[in-house]
């Protein structure tokens, strides 16, 4: 296959009237010692059948979730539904054949709906500013920690829970090495930051923490005091960052409501596929206060020399193409057909229809929960001593991701192997290697989770 | 004058999906389990709980369509018509490619799978990894990067990573005044103060300025080759010597890597790393800002810190793949393994064009500029008159001269006549400037009509400066208030109800 539409004789005529007589002429600025004399030994160059077929092999030697197995894994990334219209709609090509929005005049789609996506992600974390969206949650999670170390000039200590996915943490590692943000990590207790240690470190840094990272719920699913960190973090002139699943945010009370600054998180529960993790898109919000450093692109309304409304691409004076060095981040392109894509998912939901996914994958979080503590090789790992709040027996609050620990004999890394064996994705293994972190999708079902339980017995 | 396009784009301004919700109306929701017991998020969250859920809109699926489908029709895209932005790359997009990420044994894979799981995906990367090596001339790939910014970024840290090494802590990093805006900005995130050098007046690397700047406090030297000026910096090979000459390490942004495509090998030029556009040389597309892919390629030197995962080749009997941290590696720069979405679409292109395809599409893509730049060069100063790489720049300066004409002129007029118009006021080093990447997908009607039209804008400058100043005519909206927006910004949709200052 090749995708040229020009023919020999056109080429020829092309030659002609540049005035040379072969391609080659049109390389002679290349030194000859590095011009290749042939192809790149790549292999291809086949039919759309042989490639179809190709693809349709290597495709197949995947397990995926749609056919072979029921996933019970999140950890940033859900195996929520995706509604059919989507699809349809991102295929439209005037979408996704775009470059960015650098002429208005006949990107108003693109610009359009990403300020809708804007005031989407706004609604959703009670905060007065979100960008166009940034790669993906950790990175957004990374733009936070610089952003608030403008803010705060001077300052450069990040106090990040060590509740956040281990993901994360490392890409804040990578790029602490920098020297630019002093990464430090604010310990777990009972499944949730240690809201003490936190009130500790920020002491001890007297006067150099910049940002306090938090997630909501956490990687281990669950939902921490966090206001309580969120006034100490105040308390300390710092800036507090939520890192948060916006599926939750259709029950839970929003960052801004509780006081945070910036609210970012992983945006791929947003009708975006799994795609082995990429790509989805992170979101990024923050109060009207922070909005001259936010990073990434900004779509705003105004009207055109006709009076009309229209919508541009806005505070450009943040980003790279025009500061340079100074700019709020590197970051040019973005994800914005990921964003798109939520944007539509969340005009679908609406606040009812957020709601009830939300509500659904609890009840079924629940439901899996006591399903697996009942075979009696389970414990709760972080169960608090009344047991008294209803269904959830002694569970701190937790979102619909939970995690488990292992009492069973099998050793848990070849237990989880044969569960997927028989068909499942039991969750992701702790950090510690103890135990699992499930997450129940409104996809799952009675059946499947019945069935999944019956297997973890057989496999024991 | 040619017969005028007409435009596919001419549906006016619609309102917001939010001023179309009614209460009541619903698209997406799930009925709860009557056998499961209902959550109560209070009982549950307490504080925590939402008092009521985010008010989004409320509309149905018939409406959402409509909506959206009317914002499509207001977009320009490639398959709508030529989109010759500068170092962009627009080429078309085949649709086999976005059939093939739609798979499910693509899409719906979850990134906690066991290895074994996903030998598939594995292999496919591994395969990514090994073609773009070869087709960039070096021996070691890492795909995680999501852009090209962020490739640059990830391998400034391996730079930084090297130097640490070797207990040789460096701190600046070289760029010429050519340079895309992401490459400062990505030395500024990496730690590392930014020296600019001015490029000579042929628009190329000054090799005196250079050598000047390069000390042995240089970490790197960041280039584009080609250029953004679009051309092929002759010196190339004494350029990466003179860096490595002082320790330091010479970067290749691989923004106009559609150039070469298969003709000459970045690698070969002496750069010890490079970054590559998924989403502009292999195909992908850009979705109206993204995702992209901007894996980076280095030398054996730099691989072991490169970020992981990386995909490894078991050499066994069972011919397997698995991930892997390389030793010294500088971590992970964002989640879980990359695009991978983008990286089936790259893999795909690649595995429908071959080398020999690779090969022509470069050289189609620089004869074609070289064509276009022809049809043009009476009409307008080329700024840097000579053989042009896969692109090439013009200054309307003597329009704006003559006739108070500006490139914004003349570039939202283009869109009255059906193009999108190309990159304009960069490189910032030529006056009035509109840098034009026509790509290689682009066919010869395509090409004269575009030609013809700037030609024909050519003459409406003489005629009727005003009626310039005042385009677009024909598109949805025109000429947009742009100092407006920045000056009171509306940034998110507020009910009509809402308080006056617009807070939530």
């Amino acid at each position: 296959m090749n995708y040229l539409p020009i023919t020999r004789r056109q080429q020829q005529q092309m030659l002609d009237t540049i005035g040379v007589s072969d391609v080659s002429q049109l390389y002679t600025d290349v030194p000859d010692s590095v011009l290749l004399s042939g192809a790149p030994s790549v292999a291809g160059g086949i039919s759309e059948v042989a490639l179809t077929r190709t693809l349709d092999e290597l495709a197949g030697q995947n397990a995926n979730a749609a056919n072979d197995y029921v996933c019970f894994a999140g950890g940033g990334i859900y195996d929520h539904h995706r509604p059919a219209f989507i699809d349809h709609l991102i295929r439209r090509p005037e979408f996704f054949t775009a470059y960015t929005p650098y002429q208005p005049e006949v990107s108003q789609g693109t610009l359009q709906a990403i300020y809708e996506y804007q005031t989407g992600i706004c609604l959703l974390t009670g905060l007065d500013v979100a960008n166009a969206s940034m790669y993906d949650g950790a990175t957004a999670l990374v733009e936070a920690a610089f952003m608030a170390t403008r803010i705060k000039r001077g300052r450069r200590v990040v106090l990040a829970s060590a509740a956040l996915s281990p993901d994360k943490l490392q890409t804040l590692a990578t790029y602490a090495a920098s020297d630019l943000i002093e990464v430090r990590h604010i310990p777990v207790s009972s499944g949730v930051t240690d809201a003490a240690a936190l009130a500790d470190a920020l002491a001890a840094a007297d006067g150099q923490v910049a940002a306090v990272l938090l997630p909501y719920p956490n990687y281990y699913g669950l939902v921490a005091d966090v206001s309580v960190m969120i006034a100490a973090t105040h308390d300390a002139g710092a800036l507090a960052v939520l890192d948060t699943n916006p599926i939750m945010l259709g029950v839970l009370a929003s960052p801004g409501s509780l006081g945070a600054d910036i609210a970012v998180g992983e945006g791929q529960p947003l009708g975006n596929a799994m795609s082995f993790g990429g790509p989805g898109l992170g979101y990024f919000a923050c109060t009207a206060a922070c909005m001259r450093q936010i990073p990434g692109r900004l779509v705003g309304r105004t009207h055109d020399v006709d009076g009309k409304r229209g919508y541009v691409l806005t505070l450009a004076t943040r980003e790279q193409h025009i500061r340079r060095e100074k700019a709020t981040s590197n970051i040019c392109s973005n994800h914005a057909l990921n964003a798109l894509i939520a944007g539509m998912y969340l005009a679908a939901t609406g606040p009812d229809g957020l709601r009830s996914i939300a509500l659904d994958c609890l009840a079924k979080a629940d439901y899996l929960r006591e399903q697996l503590l009942a075979t009696g090789l389970f414990s709760d790992p972080f169960a608090t001593d009344d047991g008294s709040d209803g269904s959830s027996g002694g569970a701190r609050p937790h979102g619909y991701e939970f995690t488990l620990t292992w009492t069973g004999q099998t050793p848990l890394r070849d237990l989880h192997d044969e569960l997927f064996a028989r068909g499942y994705l039991a969750g992701i293994i702790t950090p510690d290697g103890t135990g699992l972190i499930l997450a129940t999708t409104e996809k799952r079902t009675i059946a499947e989770i019945d069935a999944f339980c019956q297997e973890v017995v057989r496999c024991a | 004058m040619p017969e005028q396009n007409t435009v596919t784009i001419n549906r006016g301004p619609r309102e917001t999906i939010y001023d179309l919700s009614d209460a009541g109306k619903r698209c997406l929701y799930v009925d709860a389990d009557p056998a499961l017991p209902a959550v109560d998020p209070v009982a549950r969250f307490g504080q925590y709980a939402a008092a009521e859920p985010p008010a989004l809109p409320q509309v149905n699926e018939v409406e959402i369509m409509r909506h959206y489908a009317h914002l499509a029709s207001m977009n320009f895209g490639v398959d709508v018509g030529m989109y010759p932005l500068g170092s962009c790359t627009m080429k078309y997009n085949p649709r086999s490619c976005e059939d093939a990420a739609r798979l499910a044994g693509f899409a719906e894979l979850h990134p906690a799978q066991p290895a074994q799981s996903v030998q598939g995906a594995l292999r496919l990367m591994h395969e990514l990894q090994t073609d773009l090596g070869e087709i960039a001339g070096f021996p070691a790939v890492s795909l995680q990067p999501a852009a090209g910014a962020h490739g640059e970024y990830t391998a400034l840290m391996v730079f930084r990573a090297a130097h640490a090494a070797r207990g040789n802590v460096r701190r600046k990093v070289i760029l010429p005044d050519t340079a895309h805006g992401t490459n400062p900005a990505s030395v500024a995130m990496a730690g590392y103060e930014v020296v600019q050098i001015a490029s000579t007046p042929e628009g190329l690397v000054d090799l005196d300025a250079l050598r000047a700047a390069l000390d042995q406090d240089t970490a790197a030297f960041m280039l584009t080759n080609p250029n953004t000026v679009g051309i092929f910096d002759p010196n190339i090979l004494e350029i990466t010597a003179a860096v490595h000459a002082v320790g330091a390490y010479a970067y290749c942004d691989g923004a106009n890597l559609n150039a070469i495509l298969g003709v000459v090998r970045p690698g070969d030029l002496g750069f010890d790393a490079l970054h590559i556009n998924l989403h502009k040389t292999f195909a992908t597309p850009h979705g109206g800002g993204g995702p992209g892919a901007g894996p980076i390629c280095v030398t054996a030197e730099l691989s072991p810190y490169l970020p992981g995962p990386l995909v490894q080749h078991v050499d066994s009997a069972e011919d397997s793949y698995q991930l892997s941290y390389p030793e010294q590696s500088i971590g992970r720069v964002r989640s879980f393994y990359g695009n991978f979405g983008v990286m089936v679409r790259a893999w795909t292109y690649i595995r429908a064009l071959g080398g020999q395809g690779l090969r022509d599409a470069g050289q189609q893509a620089v004869l074609s500029a070289n064509y276009l730049r022809c049809r043009l060069q009476d009409a307008y100063r080329v700024a840097y008159d000579r053989i042009c790489m896969h692109e090439f720049v013009l200054s309307g300066s003597p329009f704006a001269k003559a006739y108070g004409v500006h490139t914004l002129d003349i570039a939202k007029r283009l869109l009255d006549y059906g193009f999108h118009p190309p990159t304009i006021y960069f490189p910032l080093i030529v006056d009035e400037a509109m840098m034009i990447e026509p790509t290689e997908t682009e066919p010869m009607d395509a090409l004269d009509a575009f030609a013809d039209a700037l030609l024909a804008i050519a003459d409406e400058a003489a005629r009727d400066p005003e009626m310039l100043h005042n385009a677009p005519w024909t598109t949805p909206v025109r000429r947009l208030d742009e100092a407006a927006a920045a000056r009171t910004p509306d940034l998110c949709w507020q009910a009509p109800t809402a308080d006056a200052h617009g807070s939530r």
